[in-house]
């Protein structure tokens, strides 16, 4: 079933994605933040399984639509429905908003990606451990297991948090630029983690500011820019439309 | 050596009771102490302390010294104070520490001058500095139960309180009702300075529950430890400092602070993330593979 919508410029080129369910659903969405309108009109569904990047200039509103969309930020206008029950989504943050000093040893800060699931009744018991300390394996990480997170660098952090995503084993998954201040080789290491996320099922929508990483490793791409939604469908076809003096001076396309 | 350190103990009930009470106090505030300032909230819980003392002064005025009626009145003034600031931050750009800071200088002047107006200079020094030695039963299952809660609290809710200091975007996303730990925590340590209050007064209540935590910090890289570290250096400074004021004569409760603040001046010396430990850690031998 085609979601074929009225796009804000009115370009038959912008369409929301085939979607035979959807995890997320904008409804005339407009958010504001101190009286001054940081969005509005945003309309659409994020289909479920689809792997989708956020794009835009910085101010565009791409943080703050993440966060309208996980609950934690009130439409001024419209509405944002997600399909998916809280303990089903992970959510990771600007890497700036976690306190990296915090005295937790790797092992138990990626243990904490139990917690949606298990509350404070359920067990956290030998077999997450296990799995937790293969998941670290496999991100190559298992030497810091038992060191204080304060030790790692910015890549080994991010890396971290990505297993804790894994381990949450969550249906949909919003990333909030993860790749900030991470070197190139890392980068390539969490895009096959994502592309992995993707292959299960898992729906992901990742803000992102490389376009060139966009265009080879994301299917979807949700563009944001002049306070409202630019374009959404293809990556391809979303980075075409955009203008080479950036998404702001898209006026207009074909 | 016993005369000392274990026979006023053995002799006095009235001693007895006030070690189990400072040592209650003691494992109540101090784990909560160390999430406290890995919050950065280290002077929330000194605003607090002194934001309870209108409620203790109603309860004063209304019911004259009592514990039930000024514990449950310091209470009730510590909820309140908690719900604004919260409520204050969620709704306006205002952090809680502003609105905390704002709200328990009003509160602990009102406080004196109710106190004043209608208390003798006796009372208001007890309400302000604490009258251990006064501890009855009553008082006894007050202290013990909170820590007792406290204690409680903690272990059932040791992941999401960890969860609400470390990452709150986090448990905010996943769970709806993040906001409600934070609100729980925050109740916790208003009881454990209104159990706190009459061991050490309200002036001094925080005291137990920062410095073993500040000093907790030097010692430990991982939370673990450094909850073991604070409550075993609140009991010590609780121990060592009624001892010294019983055997030299001097109030308890500063007496208690003073000792918990050497303690502090000790682990700034000797610990692994204190002067000593970084002297060793600048010499790093380069020699060898």
């Amino acid at each position: 079933m085609t979601q074929a919508f009225a796009a804000p410029c009115g370009s038959a080129a912008v369409a929301a994605p085939r979607t035979d369910s959807a995890v997320v659903t904008y409804r005339q969405l407009g958010l504001a933040h101190r009286g001054r309108i940081i969005l509005r009109n945003i309309e659409g569904r994020v289909g479920r399984g689809s792997l989708t990047a956020v794009i835009g200039p910085n101010g565009a509103g791409k943080s703050t639509l993440m966060r309208a969309t996980l609950g934690l930020l009130k439409p001024a206008h419209g509405e944002v429905i997600c399909h998916v029950p809280r303990e089903r989504i992970a959510y990771l943050a600007q890497q700036s908003q976690i306190d990296r000093q915090f005295p937790l040893s790797v092992l138990d800060c990626v243990m904490l990606g139990f917690w949606p699931a298990a509350k404070l009744w359920r067990r956290v018991g030998a077999a997450q451990r296990e799995a937790a300390l293969h998941a670290l394996d496999a991100a190559g990480l298992l030497d810091f297991a038992s060191r204080p997170i304060a030790t790692l660098s910015s890549g080994q952090f991010q890396r971290m948090l990505f297993v804790r995503v894994q381990l949450q084993d969550a249906d949909f998954i919003v990333l909030d630029e993860p790749f900030n201040a991470v070197d190139t080789a890392t980068t390539a290491l969490l895009l096959d983690v994502v592309d992995g996320w993707h292959r299960e099922g898992r729906t992901v929508l990742a803000v992102l500011h490389d376009y060139q990483q966009v265009r080879t490793r994301f299917p979807q791409a949700l563009c944001l820019g002049d306070g409202r939604l630019l374009g959404w469908g293809p990556a391809g076809e979303v980075l075409d439309s955009l203008t080479p003096a950036g998404p702001g001076a898209a006026a207009s396309y074909a | 050596m016993y005369d000392f350190l274990i026979a006023p103990f053995v002799d006095f009930v009235f001693l007895r009771r006030a070690l189990v009470a400072t040592l209650a106090v003691a494992l109540g505030c101090a784990p909560l102490g160390v999430l406290l300032t890995l919050r950065r909230m280290s002077l929330v819980g000194d605003a607090l302390a002194h934001a309870v003392l209108p409620g203790v002064a109603v309860g004063f005025v209304v019911f004259g010294l009592s514990l039930p009626a000024l514990s449950l009145g310091g209470f009730l003034a510590g909820v309140v104070v908690v719900l604004v600031a919260v409520w204050v931050s969620r709704y306006t750009d205002l952090k809680e520490d502003a609105t905390f800071a704002a709200g328990y200088l009003v509160a602990l002047a009102g406080g004196v001058l109710l106190i004043s107006a209608h208390g003798t200079q006796l009372d208001l020094l007890h309400i302000l500095f604490g009258n251990i030695l006064a501890v009855d039963r009553v008082g006894l299952l007050l202290v013990a139960g909170v820590a007792s809660l406290t204690l409680l609290g903690l272990a059932w809710g040791y992941r999401a309180f960890l969860l609400e200091t470390f990452d709150p975007a986090f448990l905010q996303a996943v769970s709806r009702r993040g906001g409600w730990y934070q609100l729980c925590f925050l109740l916790l340590v208003v009881a454990n300075l209104v159990a706190a209050f009459q061991v050490l007064g309200t002036l001094m209540a925080v005291g137990l529950m920062m410095l073993p935590a500040v000093s907790a910090r030097l010692w430990h890289a991982m939370l673990p430890a450094q909850l073991l570290n604070a409550s075993l250096q609140a009991m010590g400074a609780g121990y060592a400092g009624l001892l010294l004021s019983f055997h030299y004569d001097l109030p308890s409760g500063p007496v208690i602070i003073l000792c918990a603040g050497a303690l502090y001046l000790g682990s700034l010396w000797l610990a692994p993330q204190g002067w000593l430990g970084r002297w060793r850690a600048r010499h790093v031998d380069f020699s060898g593979s």
